[in-house]
């Protein structure tokens, strides 16, 4: 082996597979990480707002979600949700994409709920007091003081979390979705190389999340900036 | 000066924390009349502070009931026999924090329509008449558009008090007002405070500072250990103090 090989097989490989293999991998797996973190910061608020209810059932059946969910690893998940969800439902039978996307919405708004819960219970106290002593009701307050002030913290943390699901939906490859990972299983079987396609992909993953988390930082900044005006 | 009108009325006020491990107010009962100027001072962890949060039910108390303008705002049900909104009672009573606890995200206009708009349904152009009224009378019109974060402390807390006043209260909470200040800016604060109490608005004020105890205050308490040790004018509290726990306090910080 040798790196002037690889590096000529890299660049040959590039050239002929970049439409068909990467920008079609590109795509699964950014549109898998754009639906899974839209549906799952729905269902992640939805679980955030269970948890902060005062009716304790709630609270415990939202706590217990989340636990499992961080407590089990996520390729199990999409195992479970791969195979026991056509059989629960039959209309998602031979549906891998959707099944694969689902269990990643799942696992996303547990981590998603708690960036949630924690951004608006980092909001002071004192905001909630000042705001119930003026006579606002509980849910005014909410609206009007909270969200806005916790939406600061929210944010940041979600592009984050967008950041490692681009990077999560590589798991999603053992079942041959179509994403870029599956892509690069795809050279390996059909190329005999397999060096060359994990570089190739890791290239592709590398840039992507650069340019998001660089995209980050300029949306962040500019939160902050409102901060002082 | 005071009249006998009964605008306050705690009656055994108890706030138990752990069962009764920790008693925050230990049978606190006082009636607060129309107009006083009450100031309520004691060493730290007195139970002051949660007195004052309980008039307005920052604070749940354990038990005992609060009287409010004939309505007690500790029941879950009003006097009409429908649940009681504590925010329509909450509205009259006007709170001043120690840390002013301004709405970071809005501007000090903002800060002080918002609740006559939201709560009392008044209209923006007339909330933001009434409220550069407030603010030119605390000297601060011209701040209106500003952010909290660009004022001083000593500005931050003469826009909170303003800001409680726009929702036209019939009494006032001041829980430390002072103490998160810089010293050189107590003065403008205090000063604020003192007017306000010479146009007759009814004032309960926690703090440490007994030159304004004496001066502007008509009835001064003494807490300790979540009791109501002595009360009196600032005369007999502050010369002729009775209880040891007051004397040694006094002894302390004058």
């Amino acid at each position: 082996m040798n790196f002037a090989t690889i590096g000529q097989n890299i660049i040959k490989l590039t050239i002929k597979y970049w439409d068909k293999f990467l920008l079609t991998g590109m795509g699964y797996t950014l549109s898998l990480a754009a639906i899974t973190v839209a549906v799952g910061a729905i269902l992640g608020s939805l679980i955030a707002l269970l948890r902060m209810s005062k009716f304790p059932p709630f609270k415990w059946i939202a706590a217990i979600y989340t636990e499992i969910i961080r407590g089990t690893p996520m390729l199990l998940q999409l195992y479970l949700f791969y195979f026991a969800l056509p059989q629960l439902i039959p209309f998602l039978n031979r549906k891998q994409y959707l099944c694969v996307a689902i269990a990643l919405v799942c696992n996303s708004a547990a981590y998603v709920s708690e960036i949630i819960r924690s951004g608006i219970q980092a909001v002071d106290i004192g905001q909630t007091e000042a705001a119930r002593s003026l006579g606002l009701s509980s849910r005014q307050t909410m609206t009007e003081i909270i969200l806005p002030q916790a939406i600061k913290n929210i944010l940041p943390a979600l592009g984050n979390e967008f950041i490692m699901i681009v990077k999560d939906t590589s798991l999603a490859s053992t079942f041959f979705i179509g994403d870029l990972m599956t892509q690069c299983l795809l050279i390996k079987g059909t190329t005999y190389l397999t060096m060359e396609p994990l570089i190739m992909v890791a290239v592709v993953y590398f840039v992507l999340t650069f340019i998001l988390t660089k995209l980050l930082g300029f949306f962040e900044r500019r939160l902050r900036r409102g901060d002082i005006r | 000066m005071a009249t006998s009108d009964k605008l306050i009325e705690v009656k055994n006020l108890k706030k138990y924390y752990n069962g009764e491990a920790i008693k925050a107010l230990d049978d606190v009962s006082v009636d607060i009349n129309k107009g006083d100027v009450m100031v309520i001072i004691g060493p730290s962890g007195s139970g002051k502070s949660t007195f004052l949060r309980s008039l307005n039910l920052l604070e749940v108390p354990t038990s005992g009931s609060i009287i409010f303008e004939g309505v007690d705002i500790t029941q879950k049900k009003g006097p009409d026999g429908k649940k009681l909104n504590i925010d329509r009672h909450r509205q009259k009573m006007g709170m001043v924090f120690q840390h002013f606890n301004l709405f970071p995200h809005k501007t000090i206009l903002q800060n002080m329509t918002l609740a006559p708009m939201k709560v009392r349904g008044v209209s923006q152009a007339e909330a933001e008449k009434k409220a550069l009224e407030l603010l030119d009378r605390v000297g601060l019109k011209d701040r209106a558009n500003a952010y909290p974060i660009q004022l001083s402390g000593g500005q931050k807390q003469r826009v909170a008090i303003v800001r409680a006043l726009a929702m036209e209260p019939d009494v006032m909470l001041f829980d430390e007002p002072t103490s998160a200040l810089d010293p050189e800016m107590v003065g403008e604060v205090l000063d604020v405070m003192k007017r306000l109490a010479q146009q007759g608005m009814t004032m309960v004020v926690v703090t440490h500072e007994m030159g304004f105890a004496r001066e502007v205050g008509n009835r001064v308490l003494f807490m300790a250990d979540g009791k109501l040790l002595e009360e009196g004018t600032p005369d007999a509290i502050f010369n002729h103090p009775q209880n040891p726990r007051l004397q040694d306090f006094l002894s302390k910080v004058l």
